[in-house]
């Protein structure tokens, strides 16, 4: 039987604790793909960071460092700066990187910091249980905005991309989702494209519209829909490249 | 070596180069900034890495980012600072990464203000962050300790692979001194375990979560070994007068100094006093101290706090001899002449009798 994919490398051979029809899996098995595609293994250093991926370090056949909630970006700065021949890719989830962390993401992307972030947006809080997140939709329900979310009581959701694309660090920014198997392969490309740009001294940051079943209190087949229909229309999927004067190519995706 | 007149911070920024402290990240805050002021220029001069973070938080996180990766690392704050970066402290000693924080202290709670104090000896040798974990905590007494101590934390750190705290007040970060500043070190020590990229071996991987409740119970148990072997090994301390003395002041720091003022000055009126100064604040020094508070004898405690070290002191002394205890919590040092004052009192003399 001919195989046309196989376990990458560089994915430890254990099951993922994810809860199925989750897509963190999908995603970390991108990065794993990329990582070995472009041959970075051997000077990669990842960093875990808290939320339902804390676990990543166990997953991923690389040097890890797991990092405290929302400071992943300030734990990627410190080792790029001591070892800036590595290549160092940070795992947040929006919580971690949109809330708490707001101030290391930002800065990080300031800074310019050759560092790639890979950003798992599935509007909340997944690992304590469904709570309101920066990037939670209006009118969407969590635990702690049982009435849906309001602008004037819990204010707007925060679009990642556009809010550092204003800023002049970051090289490579891009939004993709992994919803559909169109969508998982042009994620893949963002990821690969992401660490190409590190490797070019960029900031490079990957935003991946992710599923939550279990605190959506969706199928998993709904939660593809529900990503369909109701991130979409709010968080564009869209690919913006640096170019040598400065400005933006911008491309939908 | 030929010494130079430098600031304490100076001192201590210089000897960690010397140290072969690569890499720095800090924010700036009174009565510390001249450290990594300093630094910003040393550093990339031989060939180290200087930061200046967005904050404290993030200060501490690329301390623990470049000390798992291998770097000699040191980051500096005051008080409200060190508060911040209480998070980043508990994540590098569940870690065990090697790194020096300085904290040169200033008056607070809160914002408080910027003169010397003593006021974090608690929040240093307690734990500042999380979880319960120890430091060891040295405390210097001027612009040379500064120097040395210094040199002495990255090896310490190194050796045990722990943060390792400076505790300076800012009497010690400002004043100019002479100082003999140390040798470059030659060699840094190998750190297999360090995140490099997985070059030739398996994965290296620094983490503290432990789901498991018997993996969670054995890192602790280890944490909890190396910090009895850490009091055993490098408790620190110095005494002087204190084997005919009636009264022993304890005091550490610049204040230490000004103790041995007034204990030099009641030997002169015929007190019989003696010097104890703790040199690690944790371990705290607390069987020499036993061993030279024999029962005839009283113990005065003075701190620029309102009795921190005073616990540490009565719990070493257990309630065998009287503890007195004069502590300033305004920003200014006690004179050796109040501190004398408490001697004599404690000797049962007049004050009168010493003017
Ligand atoms: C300082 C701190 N605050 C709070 C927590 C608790 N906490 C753990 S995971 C998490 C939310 C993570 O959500 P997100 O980043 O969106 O990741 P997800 O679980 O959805 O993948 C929180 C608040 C923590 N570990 N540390
Ligand atoms: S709680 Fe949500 S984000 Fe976390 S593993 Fe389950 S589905 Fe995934």
């Amino acid at each position: 039987m001919h195989r046309l994919a196989e376990r990458p490398t560089l994915l430890v051979d254990r099951a993922f604790h994810y809860c199925p029809g989750c897509t963190h899996g999908i995603i970390h098995r991108l990065v794993a793909e990329v990582l070995e595609e472009l041959q970075l293994a051997d000077r990669t250093i990842g960093i875990a960071s808290v939320g339902c991926s804390v676990l990543a370090y166990e997953y991923f056949d690389l040097d890890m460092q797991q990092a405290a909630h929302g400071r992943a970006p300030a734990v990627a700065t410190g080792i790029k700066r001591f070892l800036p021949d590595s290549v160092v890719f940070t795992y947040q989830g929006d919580g971690d990187l949109a809330s708490i962390g707001m101030a290391e993401i930002i800065h990080a992307a300031a800074r310019g910091e050759a560092i790639t972030v890979i950003f798992v947006n599935n509007t909340l809080y997944g690992m304590t249980g469904g709570q309101l997140a920066p990037t939670t939709l209006l009118e969407q329900k969590s635990t702690t905005s049982p009435q849906g979310r309001k602008a004037e009581r819990e204010g707007h959701p925060i679009k990642v991309i556009e809010l550092l694309s204003t800023l002049a660090g970051p090289g490579f920014l891009a939004r993709t989702a992994v919803h559909t198997p169109a969508q998982v392969l042009k994620t893949r490309k963002a990821i690969k494209e992401a660490f190409l740009a590190q490797l070019d001294k960029c900031f490079a940051l990957v935003e991946i519209l992710s599923t939550c079943p279990t605190n959506w209190k969706l199928s998993p087949v709904e939660s593809v829909e529900w990503v369909e229909k109701q991130m979409l229309p709010v968080y564009p999927l869209v690919k913006l490249e640096r170019s040598d004067d400065g400005t933006w190519l911008k491309t939908q995706l | 070596m030929q010494k130079k007149l430098l600031q304490g911070n100076v001192a201590l920024a210089e000897a960690a180069v010397r140290a072969g402290c690569n890499c720095y990240f800090g924010y700036p805050i009174t009565p510390q900034t001249e450290i990594m002021e300093y630094l910003a220029g040393r550093l990339p001069e031989v060939g180290g890495v200087f930061l200046q973070a967005e904050s404290e938080i993030a200060a501490i996180n690329m301390v623990y980012g470049a000390a798992g990766a291998g770097a000699r690392v040191m980051t500096s704050s005051s008080g409200p600072g060190i508060s911040l970066k209480a998070e980043g402290i508990s994540y590098l000693a569940a870690t065990e990464l090697p790194c020096v924080i300085v904290n040169v202290m200033r008056a607070g709670p809160g914002l408080g203000g910027i003169q010397p104090s003593q006021a974090d000896y608690l929040q240093a040798t307690r734990s500042a962050g999380h979880g319960g974990y120890r430091c060891p905590v040295l405390a210097p007494s001027g612009a040379q300790e500064m120097a040395d101590l210094t040199y002495l934390a990255f090896q310490l750190a190194d050796q045990y692979r722990t943060p390792v705290f400076i505790l300076a007040d800012a009497l010690v970060g400002q004043t100019k001194e002479l100082v003999e500043l140390p040798e470059f070190i030659k060699t840094l020590p190998a750190k297999p375990w360090a995140t490099t990229g997985k070059t030739g071996r398996k994965r290296n991987v620094i983490n503290s979560l432990y789901l498991d409740d018997n993996e969670l119970e054995n890192h602790n148990l280890q944490l909890l070994q190396k910090y009895e072997q850490i009091a055993l090994s490098e408790t620190r301390w110095e005494e002087q007068w204190c084997t005919d003395a009636q009264i022993i002041v304890v005091a550490f720091g610049f204040l230490a100094r000004i103790a041995k003022e007034a204990v030099l000055l009641a030997r002169e009126m015929g007190i019989k006093a003696g010097l104890f100064r703790p040199v690690t604040l944790w371990p705290f020094p607390a069987a020499a101290l036993r061993q030279a508070v024999t029962s005839d004898r009283k113990v005065l405690v003075v701190e620029m706090n309102g009795g921190q070290m005073l616990e540490d002191v009565q719990l070493a002394v257990n309630k065998q001899v009287p503890v007195g205890f004069l502590g300033k919590v305004g920003g200014l040092p006690p004179e050796a002449r109040e501190i004398l004052g408490r001697i004599a009192k404690m000797a049962g003399e007049k004050i009168a009798q010493i003017s």
